[in-house]
């Protein structure tokens, strides 16, 4: 993903020149989210109305979220399969927090978040440490943290009703603070990765760690933050999703990391690493997210939907492999 | 004895983008020995693994017993017996040796190996090279190097074979194993098998060949019966005449020490390596491939550890600390690396990003980057050092390979180092290119800064070089001040590491 940047002195003016660009670079997939729209809402009279695009809306923060995060770890070619476990660890705790320590909401979302970047601390610095591949740390991880979050809840749904509910709630144009927070995220998340030098060196390690390392970059701490910061985004969508349903369950985010590595594949970023952008991450939420919801309103059977969407996936992961083709042979 | 000659070759050529062989000539007799040798790119492995069938020749022919002979991949010249013994073994580690040793050929029943049978076969193959007390069941990685590769000779010492070729066979050999070996091509010359030797082991040729035949930038130089030959003939066809010495330098006083090791080791690979760099110099390091200079740059620039000795910067009497790259960075040494394409440059990315890689800092602040402060300063460097592109935002991965070395160096310009580590920075560049990075580097010199430079290139290095050391297996043997040098002297002490009983228990020679 390049830096693409302005000749202008204004930083607003380069920050609206710099998104224009951007869109100009998501023509694929804004075409594909109209059609796709445009298909459901031929098949189904109730797909055009506002309370199917809000409550899409308000479903999609706790994923969305997630694969940002996912986005950062898959950039530096890494991978993490536990991040549903850890957003239901990060709810149980949570959960208890407010439950049986009577916590406010604010700090129960801290704490979240706190629970699930120490997860993402442990992932990194042990495949960084021993040079294991993420894949193999991040699904140790993710039967470690789902064990803890049925030991912390004692394998039961913890049901915490309205306090935490709020974060799910409209507050504004029918949308939640849930979705708001998600949007700050994603733009922020953005932002870092086209114009800091963290970011730059995300994008380096990825395309070659070697070459980073002896340009005197140490790829070492960049990977640990990354999956730190992935598992704290984790712990807060674990958050999002409990106050969605007012209660920390120990089974919620089953599967969630394969639906979220979809959506960032989807959205373009590269499996193989160097490549990626969270804007475009945030697309292929949509389009899963809009996939989802319209097969579910043309009355498509649960299986049914899970076999389109994994087609859906198989064709993008596809088509990756030929841009990352076209790409490298430069 | 035949009258036809067992192998033919004639006005061979190989061009990739510059010719690297033209128009050679070969001929191999049946139980003849021909030795083949040459500088490191003279053209000898290319030459051999166009008989080998690895590499297609882009102009001349092969006859193989008066029959035309263009084999099509490795496999098509192995059934016509054309065999050759890689210095890469191809053994698969994993695997026993008498796995290995079938491994296209296994004795088996409607599919099951049949495994008695194929370890008594290896067993009486390996009894023949002498490896009998070896157990056939072994894995072929947990053998020392040097009997793999007397594995790798066997394995390729079938019934069938008419022609061998060996690329250094005697690289990690012990004399014992190295006498089992010449009695063995001393059977095959006697069953009529021709053999072409390649070897910078020049005692080594003088028992074993009996012809050499003299490579030089891709042409045959000259063949003749090893009784002829003596060792400084064979090296003067290496060398052809002296280039004339280039014109004296001027403007550059070498000044104070800015780098110097002591006594660094690194297992065989670098022997107890001491030497000064001083500032506005600087210093080529010759010798053959595997002479231990890329590790030795390795080791100064943090990039593998150290098993002793020390490094100081700017004459301290205190070690510096280099623990890894980064920090030698910090510490004012830059490295531009032997490969660009795979460990110098991050080639999707543009010149930009690659340019100011080693010194984000001055093109941020406070994390944040700035990209017009980036694109100016690039831009800026990028004139200076005349890297030819449509701008600083084109993929590194397009330019040709002269403008990404340049790219590399423009990195090291932007983060200005003290002292800079080179390994061989213009192989695979044009004319063009290596005049500018000549160029470039005589700029650096007359700042200051002391460059240390690795390069096959003799007269590369005799033009602008202002010492010269040279390693040979593993060990520093000399140091020639300008004026002091000949190629035929840099040749003989790049040599001198691999003459003699000594060489065996010295690092591994070149290929």
């Amino acid at each position: 993903m390049e830096d693409v940047s302005t000749t202008a002195p204004g930083r607003t003016a380069g920050l609206a020149r710099s998104l224009r660009g951007t869109l100009g670079n998501y023509v694929a997939l804004v075409a594909a989210l109209a059609m796709m729209v445009a298909l459901f809402g031929s098949l189904s009279q109730y797909f055009f109305t506002a309370s199917t695009f809000l409550t899409i809306a308000n479903d999609i923060p706790a994923i969305a979220v997630t694969a940002v995060g996912m986005t950062f770890v898959l950039i530096i070619a890494g991978i993490d399969l536990s991040v549903g476990s850890v957003m239901a660890l990060s709810a149980a705790v949570a959960g208890i927090a407010m439950l049986h320590w009577h916590w406010p909401l604010y700090l129960a979302v801290v704490l979240a978040m706190g629970v699930g970047m120490l997860a993402g601390l442990l992932n990194g610095s042990i495949s960084v440490a021993w040079r294991l591949p993420s894949f193999i740390v991040t699904l140790g991880m993710l039967e470690v943290a789902r064990g803890a979050a049925y030991i912390a809840t004692n394998s039961r749904t913890q049901y915490i009703g309205s306090r935490v509910e709020w974060l799910s709630n409209p507050i504004g144009f029918g949308l939640s603070p849930a979705f708001f927070v998600a949007m700050a995220i994603v733009v922020a998340a953005q932002l870092v990765l086209t114009r800091s030098v963290f970011g730059r060196h995300m994008i380096g390690i990825g395309t070659n760690e070697e070459a980073m390392r002896l340009a005197g970059v140490d790829p070492r701490p960049v990977k640990i933050i990354v999956f730190a910061v992935c598992g704290l985004l984790a712990g807060l969508a674990g958050i999002l999703q409990c106050s969605r349903l007012e209660a920390a369950d120990p089974n919620a985010g089953i599967g969630a990391e394969l639906v979220v590595i979809a959506a960032v594949v989807i959205g373009g970023t590269s499996l193989m690493g160097g490549r990626g952008s969270v804007i475009a991450t945030f697309f292929g939420v949509l389009i899963i997210s809009v996939l989802e919801a319209g097969l579910a309103q043309i009355g498509a059977s649960e299986p049914t939907k899970r076999i389109i969407t994994g087609c859906v996936i198989i064709i993008a992961v596809i088509l990756d492999m030929y841009r990352e083709r076209r790409r490298r042979r430069a | 004895m035949s009258p036809i000659p067992l192998f033919r070759g004639e006005n061979l050529g190989k061009s990739y983008i510059t010719p690297v062989l033209s128009e050679v000539g070969l001929e191999l007799r049946e139980g003849e020995v021909l030795a083949l040798a040459g500088e490191n790119g003279a053209g000898k492995s290319t030459l051999t693994k166009i008989i080998a069938g690895l590499v297609r020749p882009t102009e001349g022919e092969m006859h193989l017993r008066g029959a035309r002979f263009h084999p099509a991949s490795r496999q098509d010249a192995e059934r016509h017996g054309v065999r050759m013994v890689l210095q890469e073994l191809g053994l698969i580690p994993t695997l026993s040796v008498a796995e290995n040793l079938m491994l296209d050929h296994m004795p088996n029943l409607g599919g099951f190996i049949r495994r008695e049978r194929m370890n008594e076969l290896a067993s009486r193959q390996m009894a023949v090279i002498g490896l009998e007390h070896i157990d056939p069941r072994t894995p072929v990685g947990q053998l020392g190097l040097g009997h793999q590769q007397m594995v790798e000779i066997a394995r390729n010492l079938v019934g069938d074979c008419q022609l061998l070729i060996l690329d250094e066979p005697t690289a990690m050999l012990t004399s014992r194993e190295i006498d089992h070996l010449f009695s063995q091509i001393a059977g095959l010359k006697r069953r009529g098998v021709g053999i072409i030797y390649i070897s910078h082991r020049l005692d080594e040729l003088q028992q074993v060949a009996d012809r050499v035949m003299v490579l030089r930038d891709g042409r045959h130089i000259g063949t003749r019966p090893i009784a002829e030959a003596a060792q400084n003939d064979i090296v003067r066809m290496m060398v052809g005449h002296d280039v004339g010495e280039a014109p004296a330098l001027t403007g550059r006083v070498p000044g104070a020490v800015v780098l110097e090791t002591r006594g660094l080791t690194r297992g065989k690979a670098v022997q107890g390596v001491s030497l000064q760099l001083r500032s506005g110099e600087i210093l080529g390091l010759a010798g053959l491939v595997g002479a231990g200079r890329t590790e030795l740059l390795r080791l100064i620039y943090g990039a593998d550890r150290r098993d002793s000795g020390t490094i100081h910067l700017d004459g301290s009497a205190a070690p510096a600390r280099i623990a890894s790259p980064m920090s030698a960075v910090r510490q004012g040494i830059g490295l531009v690396t032997e490969d660009r394409k795979t460990q110098g440059l991050l080639l999707p990315l543009s010149i930009r990003i690659n340019a100011t890689l080693a010194n984000i800092r001055a093109v941020s602040r406070r994390g944040w980057l700035r990209p017009a402060e980036e694109r100016a300063q690039v831009g800026r460097l990028h004139a200076l050092v005349g890297v030819r592109s449509h701008s600083v935002e084109q993929p590194a991965g397009e330019l040709s390979g002269g403008n990404q070395q340049k790219v590399v160096f423009t990195r090291w310009l932007h983060r200005d180092c003290r002292v800079l580590l080179l390994d061989e920075p213009t192989r695979g560049v044009d004319i063009g290119a290596r005049s500018d990075i000549y160029a470039q580097m005589e700029r650096l010199a007359k700042a200051g800064k002391g460059m240390l430079m690795v390069s096959s290139d003799l007269r590369e290095l005799m033009d602008i070089c202002d010492r010269i050391a040279v390693m040979s297996a593993g060990r520093l043997v000399k140091v020639f001040e300008r004026g002091e040098w000949t190629q035929q002297a840099l040749l003989e002490a790049a040599f001198s590491g691999y003459l003699g009983a000594a060489a065996a228990t010295g690092a591994p020679p070149p290929g």
